[in-house]
């Protein structure tokens, strides 16, 4: 059966930390990372990118549009 | 084999399947973390790209906090003065009937200072789309009540919550225009989950497509949150607003034209 694959790309210097993109991803993917980004927010971070299935539900649902996504068939 | 491939091999331009719109522009928007009206950009840019009338857009920013959306999207834009954003666009229409023209209001201005501009553009048909913001409060001046504020609900102006009989009731100003005879669409959507920012998405894209063959007034509600102004983290606001606001405030379409 065709696998999906997906890994996505953050732009930490325009995250906010908002943590609604973790809320709305499906496999538990992102995380907010504990580091601070210039303007001092906890930006996101993958932390599983294995688990991604390139759904585009997080940047879909980011406010900032920080996220890029990118998804191949396997 | 397969199983192991690289993030490497998956970042490529080729498998690209979702980034920032090349309609809005490289500014770090002024929103606060989670705002809907981040969310509602990037769609209503969205739209207009995929449409390819980024030339052809005309858009008129209200009063309130998207008072600077010209800085965010790539498009002509016209501020227009306290509510009175749907009488500039009767103006910019009629003028130029081929350019696409929305208005992008919240609450404080469409539903308060402007509900007679409103009301009257909804019931003179004018070939517009209206995008109505509604969180429930002025979120720019610091959280007091609008008239959309809910029955009990706390802002700044009403530390212990909304009194009726004091202020009057919430007004549902999509109801009242979906009675109107020149509206053509009317619906009222959310972009707090994935699923609904897809629907508003597909809304907006409709309405946009009814302009082209001048059908009459869309208007699109967006129920939205305010963290900072409903003094909650973003991800609690979206839960708060799907349990006290879309009871009061129900999703789904008011006006369907029959094709």
């Amino acid at each position: 059966m065709a696998k999906l694959k997906g890994s996505i790309v953050f732009d930490i210097e325009k995250c906010k930390g908002c943590g609604v993109c973790v809320t709305a991803c499906p496999t538990e993917v992102i995380a907010m990372a504990s580091e601070v980004n210039s303007k001092g927010y906890n930006y996101a971070e993958a932390v599983n990118m294995d688990a991604c299935t390139g759904c585009t539900n997080c940047a879909v649902v980011c406010p900032d549009g920080v996220i890029t996504v990118y998804r191949v068939k396997i | 084999m397969a199983d192991n491939i690289s993030v490497k091999d998956i970042i490529k331009p080729e498998n690209l399947v979702h980034k920032r719109s090349s309609v809005m522009t490289d500014n770090i928007m002024h929103y606060c973390p989670g705002c809907g009206h981040g969310t509602t950009h990037q769609i209503l840019a969205e739209v207009i790209e995929e449409m390819g009338i980024q030339q052809e857009t005309i858009g008129i920013t209200p009063v309130g906090c998207s008072v600077l959306m010209y800085n965010y999207l790539d498009i002509d834009m016209q501020e227009a003065a306290h509510g009175r954003a749907p009488a500039l666009a009767t103006a910019i229409k009629r003028l130029l009937p081929e350019k696409y023209v929305f208005t992008y209001q919240g609450d404080g201005d469409l539903a308060a200072i402007g509900t007679a501009e409103t009301i009257h553009s909804c019931n003179r048909g004018e070939n517009i789309l209206i995008i109505f913001i509604n969180n429930g409060i002025y979120g720019m001046t610091g959280g007091q009540m609008a008239p959309t504020t809910l029955e009990g609900m706390k802002s700044s102006t009403t530390p212990y919550g909304r009194d009726v009989k004091l202020m009057g009731n919430p007004l549902k100003i999509t109801d009242i225009v979906a009675t109107l005879p020149g509206t053509y669409y009317v619906t009222r959507q959310s972009v707090h989950k994935p699923g609904n920012v897809r629907k508003t998405k597909k809304a907006i894209r409709k309405a946009f497509e009814y302009q082209k063959h001048n059908k009459g007034t869309c208007f699109i509600e967006v129920v939205s949150n305010c963290p900072s102004g409903w003094k909650m983290t973003p991800v609690e606001s979206n839960k708060w607003m799907e349990e006290n606001m879309f009871p009061f405030y129900p999703l789904g379409d008011f006006k369907v034209p029959e094709e």
